[in-house]
């Protein structure tokens, strides 16, 4: 064991800017996953020190004890406020936000428009899980027709409780949005390609290209009442239909 | 008569609906009950305890330090609530994943292996309903027909048809109660 | 009639009693410990059984709104959420007193500041009873301690709201709104109809007839001169209230030589703590006010007169131990005894605190 522990063995490690700190999200949940994709990125951008990421409340609110960067925590929705003014403060710096679906499209739709609009050169991460997770799987803006929640359930009724909302097609219509994207998290080749996208995002930031949205489609097998692998399968089988994988707002390139 | 008692145990084993069918049989015999939960976010795999009391007469505090009697279904429940149990009371516990026994002198303590009984069965989502049988001979405070009456009321509708297995559990819990220690 | 019994938690119970009270809109935004309100009202399909109307809001500055529309409109309107969503509404609710509009809104306070804990805490007392948002106006904070009272508030409050067009606050916590308790029903009222909407609020913006003129719905008033008498019309409606509408409940107080006084979820220790101390040879007593606007002022000054020290006890660093200190005016030595940040006090705590401060030893 010990002869096979050497540097030249290692193939995978994890990322410096990962604190000790065991996650608390279910068993499956693709919160995980997308932490450490944006931690492995912070590291290959050499980013660590200049980074200063912002999470609202949601499933992702002890973000801070996770990410070894310095870090705010925010009221629910209000994480582009935070971001804007850090990132006119701080205008050299990597300022991402990190956002659910309830968050960034019911509470914070006014704060996410308006930092979008206005350009404001950030990230955004947003992981839409169709649910709010962390309250115990109440309906958000994004659950799908017929999606049964605990505020919905019979199933969303359209009528009754509006549309599923597209945010992130929405603010690819601003202006001040640079590159937005839908990616997703649950298999280790869409991870692979999530990784890219918020490498590109952050990228863009750091040459102060305005603002920079990915969006990760994931799971809440606990919200949905789903075995990880069944709600996995379920994600592909209906999420992806509604919101397709892929390039929303792509930047030209010089 | 007042009887103060905590179910602890692990989320999705049952602990606050078994604590809800016992609230309700007593509630069937005209007794005052109350139910207070441990909540705090839908995480997966974390402890979950609830305080029952049934009392003939109007209830103070629904929060309690001590109990008469400690239902207890893992080892964390074990190490936080064996010393909150009155002296003379009982203490109840499903064998399965303890490392630790309970080391009281002064306390009534009876096993119940419930766990490993339901899976003998086949019937894993009645192991909440094998302990409740145990309690139920122990206490003798609710009758089987409450209890039943309780089942269906705080059952939804559609989960009607699995009463009877969850009576068979009741009674298969009757029979598998262990005594280890009785003052 | 054989009284129909249930088993609820405060949180249903609260929903349950709006829909049977005829409630025409409930407006909301999940947050725990309160979701399950919404929850209750959705999976019972209201608009189904009664035509109540259920919205999940985008977010509680939205939901409020919501309700201070249908106010205008002499709707019965409701909303509830827990400390930090309470924080978003008091813009709105500003609103709906300062127009003088009745409505109902449940507060199920959970431990701050700021995000805190989502255990039960009373911490938001003063933002209740002090008025909360900008401007001088108050709301009738009603403070429930067991589930029949969360039940029972409901059309209480409706009915206070209504009789003094003033906005009703359930002040509740996280431990009353999350146990359940044995219920009884009331039978389920129909919706008023148009007419009788328009009847009961004559002021109502329930569409303009020949025989009346426009209704109009507003906070406004720019001449300084009228708008100081707006606010002098709302004093006098606090000041009714303070004479009329007091409720309290007192345990053992006839010969109690100390007092607790305590509400909501700290009232239910605090009765078990009597108990004990009586037990112990203490004689103590509880006055639990039922309304903290208007506070029971008037009772506690007589029991200066008898008492030898009152103990404050609230889940909170100190707030409805001013409004105590204010009505005993100093004849008696009055002290806060508290846990904060979602920790509930135990009843030997409480004795130990009325022991350290008014026996000694
Ligand atoms: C003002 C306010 N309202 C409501 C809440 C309760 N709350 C906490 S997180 C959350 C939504 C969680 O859903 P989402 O943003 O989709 O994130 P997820 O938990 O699914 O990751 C809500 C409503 C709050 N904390 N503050
Ligand atoms: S509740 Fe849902 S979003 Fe939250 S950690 Fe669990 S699976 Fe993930």
């Amino acid at each position: 064991m010990e002869d096979i522990k050497q540097p030249e063995n290692l193939v995978y490690k994890k990322s410096e800017v990962m604190t000790d700190k065991v996650l608390h999200y279910c068993p499956g949940c693709g919160h995980g996953t997308a932490h450490r994709l944006i931690a492995e990125v912070i590291e290959e951008l050499g980013i660590q020190e200049k980074t200063i990421g912002i999470a609202p409340v949601g499933c992702s609110v002890l973000a801070y004890d996770y990410f070894n960067v310095d870090f705010q925590e925010a009221a629910h929705g209000r994480a582009p406020a935070l971001a804007t003014a850090i990132s006119r403060l701080y205008e050299d710096h990597a300022v991402f936000t990190y956002q659910g679906d309830g968050d960034l499209a019911a509470i914070g739709t006014a704060e996410t428009i308006h930092a979008c609009n206005r350009g404001e050169n950030i990230v955004i991460v947003f992981v839409n899980n169709g649910i709010y997770g962390m309250t115990g799987g109440q309906m958000a803006p994004t659950t799908l027709e017929g999606m049964k929640s605990s505020t919905s359930p019979y199933g969303r009724d359209l009528k009754m409780m509006g549309n599923p909302l597209k945010m992130t097609e929405l603010v690819a219509q601003l202006p001040g949005t640079h590159y937005v994207t839908r990616q997703a998290v649950h298999k280790p080749g869409k991870a692979r390609k999530a990784k890219k996208a918020l490498k590109k995002a952050f990228q863009y930031q750091q040459e102060k290209k305005g603002t920079q949205v990915v969006e990760i489609v994931s799971n809440c097998n606990s919200g949905w009442k789903m075995t990880p692998n069944k709600a996995n399968e379920w994600m592909e089988e209906n999420m992806f239909p509604f919101y397709p994988l892929g390039d929303i707002k792509v930047p030209e390139e010089k | 008569m007042t009887e103060e008692l905590i179910i602890a145990g692990f989320g999705g084993q049952g602990v606050l609906s078994m604590g809800k069918i016992l609230a309700y049989s007593a509630m069937m015999q005209g007794k005052e009950v109350s139910w207070m939960p441990s909540y705090g976010p839908e995480m997966r795999g974390g402890t979950a305890n609830v305080t029952v009391i049934l009392s003939d007469d109007r209830i103070s505090s629904p929060i309690l330090d001590t109990f008469d009697t400690a239902i207890i279904l893992n080892q964390q429940s074990m190490d936080k609530f064996e010393e909150s149990v009155k002296p003379g009371g009982l203490l109840l516990y499903d064998g399965n994943g303890i490392t630790r026994h309970p080391e009281r002198k002064d306390i009534n303590i009876y096993r119940v292996d419930a766990t490993d009984e339901a899976s003998k069965i086949g019937m894993a989502k009645v192991f909440n309903m094998i302990v409740l049988g145990a309690y139920v001979k122990l206490k003798e405070l609710v009758k089987m027909d409450d209890v039943v009456e309780g089942l269906k009321k705080s059952l939804p509708k559609r989960y009607h048809h699995m009463i009877p297995d969850n009576e068979k559990a009741i009674h298969r819990g009757m029979e598998i109660l262990q005594e280890i220690q009785k003052l | 009639m054989k009284k129909e019994l249930r088993l609820m938690k405060g949180n249903e119970a609260v929903a349950e009693a709006a829909i049977r009270a005829g409630a025409d809109g409930y407006f909301g935004y999940p947050i725990t410990p309160q979701s399950e309100v919404m929850e209750h009202l959705m999976s019972e399909k209201p608009h189904e059984r009664t035509g109540m109307v259920v919205l999940q809001a985008e977010s509680e500055v939205a939901a409020i709104n919501m309700v201070y529309g249908a106010a205008g409109a002499g709707k019965m309107a409701m909303t509830s959420s827990s400390s930090p969503g309470i924080s978003l509404k008091q813009e709105g609710l500003s609103y709906i007193a300062g127009a003088e509009l009745p409505c109902l809104v449940l507060n199920v306070v959970r431990g701050g500041p700021g995000l805190g804990t989502i255990q039960p805490g009373q911490s938001d007392y003063f933002q209740a009873v002090k008025g909360g948002g900008h401007g001088d106006y108050k709301l009738i904070t009603l403070a429930p301690s067991s589930v029949q009272e969360m039940y029972d508030f409901v059309e209480l409050g409706y009915e206070l709201a209504f009789k003094y067009r003033n906005p009703v606050m359930l002040l509740s916590d996280g431990a009353i709104g999350q146990m359940m308790e044995k219920v009884e029903l009331t039978e389920e009222k129909q919706r008023r109809s148009h007419e009788e909407v328009i009847k009961q609020c004559p002021w109502a913006t329930t569409g303009k007839t020949p025989d009346r003129d426009h209704n109009v719905i507003t906070s406004l008033e720019l001449d300084a001169t009228k708008q100081e008498q707006v606010n002098h019309k709302i004093q006098a409606k606090y000041k009714e209230l303070e004479e009329k509408e007091v409720r309290f409940e007192e345990l053992q107080c006839e010969d109690a030589e100390y007092l607790l006084i305590a509400y909501g979820t700290s009232a239910r220790i605090a009765q078990k703590a009597v108990s004990q101390a009586r037990e112990e040879g203490i004689k103590l007593g509880l006055l639990r006010p039922i309304t903290l606007f208007p506070f029971p002022k008037k009772r506690l000054a007589e029991l200066a007169g008898q008492v030898k020290g009152m103990l404050s006890v609230e889940m909170s660093a100190g707030q409805m131990i001013e409004d105590v200190k204010l009505a005993v005016n100093g004849k008696v030595p009055a002290e806060h005894f508290g846990r904060l940040g979602g920790i509930i006090p135990s009843g030997e705590e409480i004795i130990e605190a009325v022991r350290k401060n008014f026996i000694g030893g």
